[in-house]
């Protein structure tokens, strides 16, 4: 199996059109919509409460464990891919492989469970 | 054909680059990096290495930028509490850069001419990587598993406040 960059050649199309839909919406609703500007309009707001103060400051630091979290399970998709790829390949054992990884990270899981990590108070 | 496509891609992430150091606000930076990363990846498929540029995209462009942002959010950054930058500061930050090309483009030059524009061999794509992972890494890769697994408790155990009963 060998692939050459013009392979990719319909993703490439794929993202340009992605990207160009995005743009040409975003001209054209500021090229086409009528502009009728006042102060409440313009107001930033977030579902009706009043804002106290910009966006900059420090929120708490659940945010950032759930972020961690994503970010480890997200290394361990990863593992997936070429995996999915050799299944076939890679028969019962392959199978028995993956479920060793998956069955050690499915103790982190609940681990994180347990210890109530993922609950928000 | 396909060196246009690099050139294209080339100048994209050279720009990107740019503006992640030049741009004022941080969030503009961090989208600016996010847009980096796929133009990176853009490379890396060039180069025929399919795994990298999935593990660059989902990795570094989705999860760790997130963590970026969070950052950022987490640092406090108001435009008025701006760091204040000694000439001191500025000049060592001078002088370690311009180490830093030094080394750079001392590496590039001592290097063997690089063939970005012809892939040599079919390594990098996801099924070979994926035949030598589950065959002669087996144990490195299930030793992964064991390193997300402190990780996770490493994360849990310090981002997070021990219940206290008194005050709920």
């Amino acid at each position: 199996m060998y692939s050459t960059p013009y392979d990719y050649l319909p993703m490439a199309i794929m993202a340009a059109v992605a990207f160009g839909f995005v743009a040409v919406t975003m001209a054209a609703t500021h090229l086409l919509g009528p502009k009728r500007k006042s102060e409440v309009k313009l107001d930033t707001f977030e579902c009706g409460i009043e804002s106290q103060q910009n966006a900059r400051f420090p929120f708490s630091i659940k945010y950032f464990l759930i972020a961690i979290l994503f970010v480890l399970f997200d290394v361990e998709v990863i593992f997936m891919y070429p995996w999915a790829v050799n299944f076939k390949e890679g028969g019962l054992e392959g199978f028995i492989e993956m479920l060793v990884f998956i069955g050690i990270l499915l103790a982190g899981y609940l681990y994180i469970i347990k210890k109530g990590a993922l609950k928000w108070e | 054909m396909t060196l246009t496509v690099f050139y294209l891609l080339s100048a994209l992430s050279v720009f990107s680059g740019l503006m992640v150091v030049l741009s004022r606000k941080a969030v503009h930076s961090v989208l600016y990096l996010v847009f980096c990363f796929f133009t990176i990846a853009g490379h890396y498929l060039m180069l025929n290495a399919q795994f990298l540029a999935a593990v660059h995209v989902i990795v570094y462009a989705g999860a760790i930028m997130v963590l970026f942002l969070f950052v950022i959010m987490m640092l406090n950054l108001n435009l008025a509490a701006e760091a204040q930058k000694t000439p001191w500061i500025k000049i060592s930050a001078v002088i370690l850069s311009g180490l830093m090309l030094l080394v750079l483009v001392a590496s590039v030059k001592g290097a063997e001419e690089l063939s970005a524009a012809q892939p040599q061999n079919d390594i990098g794509l996801v099924k070979n990587i994926g035949n030598i992972l589950f065959d002669k890494y087996l144990l490195p890769f299930e030793l992964i598993s064991l390193l997300l697994l402190s990780a996770m408790v490493g994360a849990v155990l310090m981002g997070r406040k021990e219940p206290q009963p008194q005050n709920e």
